[in-house]
């Protein structure tokens, strides 16, 4: 009984952890994910997971929505990780870590910013940025 | 010749080890909220509160011109995808028929929603309080449905759009029970 409640539990956890937070919405020039050291190609409609990096080539840009209408997009030579994401859609308490490696990056904050303010964070290589509404634009170069 | 090769080392290193410039503005919201960020960088902290509020490698908050902000981040600014909306239809008491008025925002609602690649639409539908719990729940849960056939034939796949019934626990206007309110008999279009 323990194990198949852990069991039970663990599969929980695990289909957390790959839950998507969002979706590719829109894509142009040269755009892929890194997941798990992987490359992968990406369309519209190419779900973005936690711990994803979206990478853009000199002449890509890319604009992703979350479960929690966060809007965020990358123009060219960029790397932004998605460090974490939870929503939870009832409550609209959660947490999102971004972080900004190199390039330019857009931002429309959310339901959970509006809830809970910087629960949105931003880390650039020197900084962090605590987000408490609601458009903001970064730039590393 | 030793010292040069130093330097040189020194100067090399530097450049490959050299922080990179960050610049962080806040946007006018469109929304009209105030946007605020609070950017830490070590021991410093810089909050931007008002449109176009920049800090540059955790200086001291400036305002750039609105021109600048189109020329850097012209590319990223283009690529943010449509911003979530919500749009509402009215009913005849009673039923699921789109009021007259509703049905000649239909078009234009359908247009705005065919212009969204690959959009996620989530439909509730409410009554008035007028009747029983019951069936308001299943009048509601009727009106979401019909909104979704309109959104299928317009040609948004049926796999997108999720629909749910709230009855009459959820007016727009408060009211008593047993109120016809016409506000109150809606479908919401939640789109992103």
């Amino acid at each position: 009984m323990r194990w198949t409640i852990a069991a039970v539990l663990l599969a929980f956890a695990s289909a957390g952890i790959a839950a998507d937070a969002g979706e590719i919405k829109s894509v142009s020039g040269t755009v892929h994910l890194e997941r798990g050291g992987k490359k992968l190609p990406v369309k519209v409609g190419t779900p973005v997971q936690q711990s994803d990096v979206v990478v853009t080539g000199a002449d890509g840009a890319a604009g992703i929505t979350f479960t929690d209408n966060s809007l965020l997009s990358v123009g060219p030579n960029s790397v932004l990780g998605i460090d974490k994401y939870a929503f939870d859609s009832t409550t609209h308490a959660g947490q999102f870590d971004a972080s900004l490696k190199k390039g330019t990056l857009a931002v429309i904050s959310g339901k959970m910013v509006k809830q809970q303010p910087e629960s949105m964070r931003v880390r650039t290589p020197s900084s962090i940025m605590g987000v408490r509404g609601t458009e903001f634009v970064v730039k590393v170069d | 010749m030793a010292a040069v090769a130093v330097i040189a080392l020194l100067a090399l290193v530097y450049w490959v080890a050299k922080p990179p410039n960050e610049t962080v503005t806040v946007l006018p919201s469109a929304d009209g909220h105030k946007g605020i960020v609070v950017v830490e960088r070590g021991k410093d902290k810089q909050v931007l509160d008002q449109p176009y509020a920049t800090t540059r490698n955790g200086d001291a908050v400036q305002i750039l011109a609105a021109t600048d902000i189109k020329e850097t981040f012209g590319p990223t600014l283009q690529a943010l995808p449509a911003r979530p909306a919500v749009f509402l239809l009215y009913f005849i008491t009673g039923t699921d028929e789109l009021t007259d008025e509703s049905k000649a925002d239909l078009q234009r609602i359908l247009d705005e929603l065919k212009n969204r690649p690959l959009p996620d639409v989530y439909v509730i539908g409410h009554t008035d309080t007028v009747g029983e719990l019951r069936g308001n729940d299943m009048l509601s849960a009727l009106r979401a449905q019909t909104v979704q056939g309109f959104l299928v034939s317009a040609g948004i796949p049926e796999g997108r759009i999720q629909t749910a019934g709230r009855g009459k626990r959820e007016p727009i206007v408060p009211t008593a029970d047993q109120v016809d309110e016409p506000k109150n008999r809606r479908v919401e279009i939640n789109v992103r």
